[in-house]
């Protein structure tokens, strides 16, 4: 775009011009007319935010409802300790204040006290870091040489990798099933992890980035006697970062939300997930709706965060991973 | 010194054995080998071994090859058929819907200034980083017939209760309805992001030619979009033909099997009925199904975009 210099000029005439016709236009449709296209847009903008965070918003103050309030007739919109809350801080009403909480909190006191949920989050930390950290290790190892070495066979190997993306996971539910039964696997966490660790997505959108890694960089570096583990660890990793960002919040995520093969290999209440737990949980509690957001709050709230914190990264992953396929 | 380079370049070129090129450049396939290992142990045998379980029947002692005769019980059953149906009823509703709705909401943000993008971006993307497990355990609370949120909206209005997901007129509507209602924030995402790629001159040289900012839409952005659309059209079919989390949770097929998918069926077939080879042959059907709708869509919308 614009690499010749008379052209950008051209271009900068032509935007200069069109400006001008913009600005007489809207003056003669009037501010009054563009206010109004303005003023639907956010209504259709905001609506759709309020449509999109209210089940969140139930979610959440389900979970902090008193006992009773949950099976209200009309259903709770603000609940009590939003209501009053703020009045009795702002009163210095401390000992009403903390027996208001001791109320609200009585959904997550069941929940850390009857059920083994600590133990579901722990498994689903566990399983999810170690997914997560060894999908960038070899993901990123697989990438480089995909990415800037030449070897017989490159072109065939990555093609057969890449081309089981389009799969649908379900076709080899019934397989992997029995490799990890053989394997004396069931009722472990590897049966989560190692799955988890064959995902192909990574390697395609490390290599995409790598590409864009200078190759003279590691020709430079070879030449001054660096080996190929230091080109790698030296040279791809630190500039591929952005990208094993991506790659690892991506990754986090997935397998923290994992549902249907944590459920199909994992059968032993002390080696659930959290999305396990939440559905076993479910099943005994089937009406139990403010135990059960509370359940739904703990799994939510960690990718909120994440998603929240690490924001780019996802419009990053989405769209190399998309759209430069 | 140019001499010189050409000289190297053509040492490099001429051909070498091959078991010899792959020996000096085994340390690439270390690299690989890790992930390699894996990948064709976990994806790649499982696909083959798929269509290989699909013909055998697993029975306590033994295990039979039988043929095609899955096949013909999957294409002979009436669940299969009704499992379709609800599938493709799904898939055709809640596709369409989420890609035109995506298109809106990402044209009407696409102009507001950066603090504004930042905030609806985020707000449509957020219930997507929820698992699907929660997003249904919500819904499945919003929908409750007595006390649920929905039930109050309808009758504040003067509108009678709907039994949402325990009446087979409306369970598959209520997962559809859902699906409608928690905004595709990866579309929203994928059409910003190409709407942001889209060369500024465009517009300008369209604003020359007299068009409004409705014109420049239709003739410019939407055109421009097209690669985008394609890709979320293939992808949301390929997600949707595998719905599975919103129905075990919601329904569990129910009520009869107005829910049922063709995955809700695969996994009841294979670990409540242990009946691997049909639930194998179930899956490759799926599969093929899922192969015939992408290549027909690529071939649909892809006929005239052009790369450049």
């Amino acid at each position: 775009m614009g690499s010749h210099p008379t052209e950008t000029g051209l271009i900068k005439g032509v935007g200069a011009e069109a400006r001008a016709v913009a600005r007489a236009r809207a003056i003669t449709l009037g501010r009054a007319g563009r206010a109004v296209g303005r003023g639907t847009a956010y209504a259709v903008l905001i609506l759709w935010a309020i449509i999109s965070l209210m089940p969140l918003y139930w979610m959440v103050t389900t979970s902090f409802m008193l006992p009773d309030e949950v099976w209200k007739v009309p259903p709770t919109i603000v609940p009590t300790i939003l209501k009053q809350m703020p009045a009795l801080l702002a009163t210095g009403q401390w000992a009403e204040a903390g027996k208001l909480w001791e109320q609200a909190i009585d959904s997550y006191r069941f929940l850390f006290q009857s059920t083994p949920v600590v133990r579901w989050i722990t498994n689903s930390v566990i399983v999810s870091s170690v997914a997560t950290l060894g999908v960038l290790l070899l993901d990123s190892m697989a990438a480089y040489a995909f990415a800037k070495r030449r070897f017989p066979g490159r072109e065939l190997l990555f093609w057969i990798m890449i081309s089981t993306l389009m799969i649908p996971g379900q076709v080899t539910l019934v397989p992997m099933f029995m490799i990890i039964r053989d394997a004396g696997l069931m009722n472990s966490l590897w049966a989560v992890i190692l799955p988890d660790l064959s995902m192909v997505f990574g390697v395609f959108l490390l290599r995409q980035f790598m590409r864009t890694i200078p190759t003279e960089l590691i020709e430079a570096a070879t030449i001054d006697g660096a080996s190929e583990f230091t080109v790698y660890s030296r040279i791809m990793v630190p500039l591929a970062k952005p990208g094993l960002a991506t790659l690892g919040i991506l990754t986090f995520m997935a397998t923290w939300n994992s549902f249907l093969w944590p459920l199909i290999v994992l059968q032993r209440s002390e080696l659930f997930t959290l999305t396990v737990g939440l559905k076993t949980l479910q099943d005994k509690n089937l009406v139990q709706y403010g135990l059960l957001m509370s359940g739904a709050t703990v799994a939510a709230v960690p990718m909120i965060g994440v998603f929240l914190i690490f924001q780019r990264y996802f419009v990053k992953g989405l769209t190399l991973g998309g759209l430069k396929g | 010194m140019s001499g010189v380079k050409m000289a190297a370049a053509g040492a490099a070129r001429r051909p070498r054995p091959l078991w010899q090129e792959i020996w000096r450049q085994r340390s690439a396939y270390v690299f690989i080998a890790p992930k390699y290992a894996l990948f064709v142990v976990f994806v790649a045998a499982p696909v083959i071994w798929a269509f290989l379980i699909s013909l055998q029947e697993f029975r306590i002692f033994e295990t039979v090859w039988v043929g095609l005769d899955n096949f013909r019980r999957v294409f002979g059953s009436d669940l299969f058929w009704v499992a379709l149906q609800n599938t493709l009823h799904y898939t055709s509703v809640t596709v369409p819907a989420n890609i035109l709705i995506a298109l809106v909401l990402a044209s009407l943000i696409f102009p507001l200034k950066s603090g504004a993008q930042t905030f609806f971006r985020a707000a449509y993307y957020l219930p997507t980083v929820a698992a699907a497990v929660v997003v249904a355990m919500i819904w499945r609370w919003i929908y409750n017939y007595s006390y649920g949120l929905f039930n109050f909206v309808l009758e504040s209005a003067g509108l009678p209760r709907i039994n949402w997901l325990g009446s087979s007129a409306y369970a598959m509507w209520s997962i559809i309805l859902m699906n409608i209602l928690i905004p595709p924030g990866t579309g929203v995402l994928l059409y910003l992001a190409a709407m942001g790629s889209i060369p500024q001159t465009l517009y300008e040289a369209a604003t020359l030619d007299g068009a409004g900012g409705y014109a420049r839409w239709r003739y410019v952005t939407l055109p421009l979009l097209k690669p985008t659309t394609l890709y979320l059209v293939v992808l949301s079919t390929i997600g949707s033909f595998q719905v599975f989390t919103p129905v075990l949770i919601m329904t569990q097929g129910g009520p009869g099997y107005a829910t049922t998918t063709l995955v809700h069926l695969i996994f009841n077939t294979a670990f409540l009925d242990f009946n691997f080879g049909l639930a194998a042959a179930l899956s490759v059907v799926l599969f093929a199904l899922i192969m015939v709708f992408a290549v027909f869509q690529f071939r649909w919308l892809a006929s005239d975009i052009e790369y450049s």
